[in-house]
């Protein structure tokens, strides 16, 4: 491992994606991430790379489908809103089954909401966005250090199953510097693509990659076959982080921003004497329904503290499948709930449940 | 005696999907014809929009990518800042290209990407079923104008050629037709050009070919010929609007 | 030992840059830091501040809802986060920007250096951090101050590195105030 360097979320996200191997980025500014955007502009042309500011974001994840479809490994960054414009090549990603990673610097909505972080995009991440059936990978980092580290992972998920990867991170930590430690070489590896559309003279015979099918037997074929590949994604790629789960009283589950806070309620809560267990999804999706589910006979209750309306809290409910209480607690507007309001609502369940 | 390929070999042998006497065929055989001739079936990568033309890549053989609607230009720049050696072009019709895509198009243009756009102006969106496109014009009749393009309520059509060739990155702009052999023979010039520039890379070029659409003009095959002299060129005359001097 | 602090001021008084200063002097003698920015539209001239997180062991939250130290640059930003100070905290003061009078108005232990003056006086007011940071260390000896030299030598871009020696001088002074 090299030196450790001080550096912004956004920063790494850009550096990882060098460090990644990919030198090809599309992208359309808004705020909290447009420092990926300034960092990539500086270096990829260095590295005989393209750099690229669209005219919006539709434009940008065309951009990435038609580098992709060349065999390139590629990425795009937004925040929010940007995502959602992005949608619609998103699942013709998912369609023609190309690699790519999308960047969510997530902030609060709906509409242009603000630039202050959310958690609010759940659904969106996971449970479609846009239209069709499909899936992403979705990473859900809580550190500087894990920004470098799952960015990237996600370009090898991407190339292993031809899949979208999306990283999801939140205002704040695009925003705030920590430490964060480079491996001196990535240990990359390379996939063949013989279905690229990257000039038939390679090949001896042509390559067409499309989205669009208007038989009905070969389109469920098509259907079917994605299906297949999401349960592989299923089995071999779920990750998440448990801490302090041994004798827990009750469970909190969290990702990304919120579970940092948690770390330091599970600390405050262990001097009145509560022992507060975190579940922490590194994998929105695939979302670890069993890891989660072996809790339900342990813990008196499950609270799940997003910065949405509650959103997670149906994968919590779905995976504890009505053996224990489910609560929520969220803040949203930008809003970050604080450590004593947290504590507060654990020690106002706990004693409902011993009631 | 031995079967003669008839065909070029950049277009595969099968019976197109095409309605009779639409301009598809056409344009997709001079295509092929001059990929041929500049030898470059081994490296062009063509992207194919939504439209009646969605899956050209069942005629093209070579590299084809099925773009969202009106995102080719987008999808274009994607694969050519991958492949800067290779010769890319979008294959856009009117609906694609000067309606949902107006931006992309606009700003490939703008860019100056080292691109190659054939548009295809048929002045109705055929696969949809005949609705007004932005290059309908006043007065013609589709299946959202039903009494006739009303330009004070609907607008006016656009001239894309025109506007694009303003672009400081647009090198070379030329519109043709295919209502007879003879514009058929100018458009395959035109489109040789362009890919020439391309190769040249001297910026972004783009050929218009006005183009029939019998079925929704609810003409025969014949009459859409005569339809194409008589109500598109007046508005959308023919000839070179850009590039005219550059020897590739 | 895990030192919290929250540093705000007007954009442009170098408040973000002595936070990331602070972090990475503390990165640099090995703990673990986090620094997290207000951000928002305003470029310049509005409101800034930045949560900042020394700390032997792993940092959990970023977001300070709580501070062991306020470094309050101008007068709002007094008011504003005077009351996240612990009561065994304190506040930290450019009494160049809040006077002396109102930081009578509050309970907590209250220090201040005159920064903005003394950086004038130096000729550039950008110092005005140096000098807090000067005199937080004296208070606090969270960090060495050759580690706050090291650290300049590594965040300046090097065209800048000749006004270094000058801000180790207004280090100096804050140290000794």
């Amino acid at each position: 491992m090299g030196e450790k360097v001080l550096m912004k979320g956004n920063d790494v996200i850009a550096e990882a994606c060098i460090r990644a191997g990919c030198l090809h980025y599309f992208g359309y500014p808004i705020t909290p991430q447009t420092e990926i955007s300034h960092y990539l502009s500086k270096r990829l042309p260095e590295l005989g790379g393209t750099f690229l500011q669209a005219e919006s974001e539709i434009a940008a994840i065309n951009m990435v489908y038609g580098a992709s479809s060349a065999g390139a490994r590629v990425m795009t960054s937004s925040s929010s809103p940007g995502i959602s414009l992005k949608q619609e090549g998103i699942s013709y990603i998912a369609g023609a089954e190309l690699p790519a990673v999308v960047i969510n610097v997530v902030r609060c909505g709906p509409g242009l909401g603000g630039i202050l972080p959310g958690q609010c995009d759940y659904f969106q991440a996971t449970k479609g966005g846009g239209h069709g059936d499909y899936r992403n990978i979705v990473l859900a980092p809580n550190s500087v250090q894990e920004l470098y580290e799952l960015t990237v992972k996600s370009f090898d998920l991407a190339d292993k199953y031809r899949m979208l990867c999306m990283v999801m991170a939140d205002g704040s930590m695009g925003q705030m510097m920590e430490a964060v430690q480079f491996k001196d070489e990535e240990d990359i590896q390379v996939y063949d693509k013989p279905w690229a559309t990257n000039g038939m003279g390679c090949r001896g015979h042509s390559n067409f990659i499309t989205s669009v099918n208007v038989n009905p037997d070969e389109l469920e074929k098509v259907n079917l076959r994605l299906q297949a590949k999401y349960r592989e994604v299923e089995k071999n790629e779920i990750r998440y982080e448990e801490i302090n789960c041994e004798n827990a009283d009750i469970m909190v589950v969290s990702y990304g921003t919120t579970s940092r806070i948690m770390k330091n309620v599970i600390k405050e809560a262990k001097k009145i004497g509560i022992n507060v267990g975190l579940f922490r999804p590194i994998t929105l999706w695939p979302y670890p329904y069993e890891a989660l589910a072996k809790h339900t006979d342990k813990v008196k209750a499950f609270l799940s503290v997003e910065l949405s309306a509650g959103q997670m809290i149906e994968d919590v409910r779905l995976a504890v499948n009505g053996k224990s209480n489910c609560y929520f607690y969220g803040r949203m507007g930008g809003h970050i709930p604080s450590q004593k309001e947290l504590l507060d609502e654990i020690i106002r369940i706990l004693e409902k449940e011993d009631k | 005696m031995a079967k003669e390929r008839l065909h070029p070999k950049s277009i595969k042998d099968k019976v197109w999907h095409y309605c009779p006497g639409c301009s598809h065929g056409i344009v997709h055989r001079i295509i092929g014809e001059v990929i041929d001739e500049l030898d470059i079936q081994g490296s062009v990568i063509g992207i194919a929009p939504v439209g009646c033309s969605y899956n050209n890549y069942e005629y093209f053989d070579f590299d084809v990518i099925q773009a969202a609607h009106g995102r080719a230009p987008a999808v274009a720049t994607g694969v050519k800042r991958v492949l800067p050696n290779h010769i890319v072009f979008t294959y856009q019709g009117d609906g694609d290209l000067a309606a949902i895509g107006t931006a992309e198009i606009i700003h490939v243009a703008a860019r100056g990407e080292k691109l190659t756009t054939i548009f295809i102006n048929n002045a109705i969106y055929g696969m949809t079923s005949g609705q007004m496109a932005p290059t309908t014009l006043p007065q013609q009749i589709t299946t959202t104008t039903p009494t006739g393009r009303d330009t004070a309520y609907h607008g006016y059509p656009i001239r894309i050629s025109e506007m694009l060739a303003l672009q400081e990155g647009t090198v070379f702009v030329e519109r043709v037709s295919t209502h007879d052999v003879k514009h058929i023979r100018q458009a395959k010039k035109a489109i040789k050009k362009a890919f020439k520039i391309q190769q040249a890379g001297l910026g972004f070029s783009l050929v218009e070919v006005l183009s029939t659409c019998p079925t929704n003009w609810q003409l025969s095959p014949v009459d859409s010929q005569q339809w194409i002299v008589d109500n598109m060129i007046p508005y959308y005359g023919l000839g070179n609007l850009k590039g005219k001097d550059i020897k590739v | 030992m895990q030192y919290e602090i929250i540093i705000a001021g007007f954009g442009g008084q170098g408040v973000l840059s002595a936070g990331r200063l602070l972090v990475y002097a503390g990165m640099l003698e090995g703990k673990h830091v986090s620094w997290l920015p207000s951000y928002g539209p305003e470029m310049r001239g509005g409101t800034a501040n930045c949560h900042v997180i020394i700390s032997d062991e792993e940092v959990g939250s970023p977001i300070l809802n709580f501070a062991d130290i306020a470094i309050c640059m101008n007068l709002p930003s007094f008011d504003k986060f005077e009351s996240f100070v612990r009561d065994d905290g304190f506040i930290l003061c450019d009494t160049s920007m809040v006077s002396i009078e109102k930081t009578k108005e509050t309970s907590k232990k209250v220090y201040g250096i005159d920064a903005t003056t003394k950086a004038f006086e130096l000729g550039n007011k950008a110092f005005a951090n140096i000098f807090i940071i000067g005199k937080l260390l004296k208070i606090t000896k969270m960090l060495k101050p050759e580690s706050i030299e090291k650290a300049l030598y590594d965040v300046l871009p090097e065209k800048k590195h000749h006004l270094i020696p000058i801000e180790m001088e207004a280090l100096k002074v804050g140290l000794a105030d």
